[in-house]
């Protein structure tokens, strides 16, 4: 049986040299074992990279790719292994994977370890050897169960071939690999929650600094990185930095490919590897076939619940973050999403609030009773018993839950989309406001039950 | 409905859970590290995380019991209460939301009497919310146990139900 994850990107053409992340997939979805891998040069970049390139090197060609976190946040990878201690005594290092792929439209490492668990893991070894690191752990959320039983076959088939364990390929590295499910909560992704979890404790998020490069999971130096940008690491390895950054469309201030998906009501929703760069429109147009049958696009999200919206006019934003931060937001995943009239505003932003609200940790005030404050208040607007101010006090939230007043990025990632709904569509939340005449009372609807 | 929430019997770990909670904890630096995988453990034996389980957990662990609670009341996918043979995770995130999970909720509610958090009757399901799915492509869809089922409607939704008697 096929995977989950079999999708419009097993169909399209994918040549290797534009095509790393998914040139190996196979048109049945099948999961690619590691004969098949190492027929299709499989583990040559880590073999290359174990036998001549010091760690330092290694790092250094990752910080020149200009490869950036493809997890949502967008951070330089290289400056990020160059955060590690260079202190050799401090000798117990770790690699953590966040594959703790939650967030709202994003259906991207599913793919990925579901279908190419080596390719994971040979990014991971590289990876590895760059950070010195001498053990990892690829945090999966509980419910991808065919991505942990397909990497777990696959650590015990990379183990058995002398690719995982001591002494790898000869070169006198050590490196183990674990695959550690969760349990659920959405927090989990935050990386310093993530290294909570790890430790068996409540995925409440730590204060930065300290970095988890200098006091990460256990106290040690740590480096978390999102599964999809592990897997970029081999083609960087194998092909080189000046073959990696061509892939980009020119123009594009981001480098190499990425996988980008459009979802909702467009004709046929999916999934891609893209070069960054590519023009939203395109992606809309030619790759998700347009919007469904008599349907108009009203608006888009770039990448992720906690993206903010833009208007059918910012299609022609190509897709790299600086390009959608000039347009007003951030790019998030990658992976759009397309709504269309038939969607109301406050009804979709009351289930994106429900959601943010019910995944908080609890452990900030303005995240744990700001969000379910905001809930309340789109319920009201959603059923039109708004009442006069209700649309100020959401804003003020906004504010409130916005960038430097929170512990973590959860609570501002969830007012983004709310301040960009009520920015373009203002009117479909003034909708939601009983008339003053038959107000009950002059007051916004207040947060105590 | 209190009264079954209480188990009074002494609860013990089994000599397979206790085993298998003991090779976890090979994994991790520290023995609180498994207390995840140790709840997942006796959860999948039992359907549920009774009442003692936390307490047994903690001395296999060395931790206090009150940490192994905090975390287990903590996750969302460790049960602290009884719940049916079949787990049904149902998908709320926005793309399904936009494309009808309402209504697959409210087949469900039809067919098996249950809300989201609720065991029909029959202790045959329980219905959950659960975070985006990773299938948005796909959308709507739920999980049924370990299965993850794809753009459903309203009748195949109800169709699918008899897969898991």
């Amino acid at each position: 049986m096929s995977c989950v994850s079999l999708s419009t990107a097993n169909r399209v053409p994918r040549p290797a040299d534009t095509h790393p992340l998914t040139w190996r997939l196979r048109d049945d979805g099948e999961p690619v074992w590691l004969d098949e891998y190492q027929r299709q040069n499989g583990y040559s970049a880590a073999r290359h990279a174990l036998s001549q390139l010091s760690p330092e090197e290694i790092t250094q060609q990752v910080k020149d790719s200009g490869l950036k976190g493809r997890g949502g946040a967008g951070f330089p990878t290289g400056v990020k292994w160059g955060l590690m201690p260079k202190d050799e005594s401090l000798d117990k290092r770790y690699l953590l994977c966040n594959a703790d792929e939650m967030e709202p439209n994003t259906y991207k490492d599913r793919l990925l370890m579901e279908q190419l668990p080596h390719l994971l893991i040979e990014g991971m070894l590289i990876s590895a050897r760059a950070l010195k690191a001498y053990r990892g752990y690829i945090f999966l959320r509980g419910e991808y169960v065919d991505c942990a039983r397909h990497l777990n076959r696959a650590v015990e088939e990379a183990k058995a071939a002398g690719l995982l364990g001591r002494n790898i390929l000869g070169s006198g590295f050590d490196f183990e690999l674990f695959v550690h499910t969760g349990a659920g909560r959405y927090i989990c992704g935050e990386e310093t929650a993530l290294i909570s979890s790890l430790e068996g404790r409540r995925a409440n998020p730590r204060s930065k600094p300290p970095f988890p490069a200098a006091v990460g999971v256990w106290g040690k130096p740590t480096c978390v990185n999102n599964v999809e940008t592990l897997c970029n690491v081999p083609a960087i390895i194998g092909n080189g930095v000046a073959w990696y950054q061509a892939l980009a469309r020119p123009g594009s201030e981001d480098h190499g490919s990425k996988l980008m998906g459009f979802s909702g009501k467009v004709k046929q929703p999916g999934l891609w590897e893209l070069p960054f760069g590519i023009p939203a429109r395109e992606l809309l147009e030619d790759y998700a076939g347009g919007m469904r049958a008599g349907s108009r696009l009203k608006a888009w999200q770039p990448g992720g619940a906690g993206t903010g919206f833009l208007l059918p006019e910012h299609l022609d934003a190509p897709m790299y973050a600086a390009a959608i931060a000039k347009v007003g937001t951030r790019m998030g995943t990658g992976l759009a999403m397309a709504l269309d009239d038939s969607v109301n505003m406050v009804g979709l932003l009351r289930n994106m609030e429900e959601f943010f609200s019910r995944e908080s940790c609890g452990f900030c005030t303005p995240c744990r009773d700001g969000l379910p404050w905001s809930v309340k208040l789109l319920r009201a607007l959603e059923l039109g018993q708004g009442q006069p101010g209700d649309i100020e006090t959401l804003e003020q939230l906004c504010d409130f839950l916005g960038p430097g007043r929170t512990f973590c990025a959860h609570a501002p990632g969830a007012v983004e989309p709310l301040a960009s709904a009520l920015k373009y569509f203002r009117n479909e939340f003034e909708a939601g406001i009983v008339h003053p005449a038959h107000a009950e009372h002059n007051q916004p609807t207040a947060l105590e039950v | 409905m209190t009264s079954k929430l209480i188990q009074t019997d002494r609860f013990s770990l089994s000599d397979d859970e206790r085993a298998a909670i003991e090779h976890e904890m090979q994994h991790y630096e520290d023995p609180r590290a498994a207390s995840i995988e140790a709840l997942k453990i006796v959860q999948k034996a039992r359907g549920w995380v009774p009442d003692g389980a936390a307490e047994a957990i903690g001395a296999l662990l060395g931790i206090p019991a009150s940490d192994v609670e905090g975390v287990a009341t903590f996750y969302s996918q460790i049960f602290r209460q009884p719940v049916g043979r079949h787990i049904i995770r149902l998908c709320d995130s926005m793309v399904c939301y936009i494309n009808g999970h309402e209504a697959i909720q409210q087949a469900l509610h039809q067919e098996l009497g249950i809300g989201l958090g609720g065991t029909s009757r029959d202790g045959r399901f329980t219905l959950l919310p659960v975070c985006c799915l990773g299938n948005c492509d796909k959308a709507p869809t739920l999980m049924i146990d370990d299965d993850t089922h794809s753009r459903l409607d309203t009748a195949t939704v109800t169709q699918l139900l008899e897969r898991y008697p």
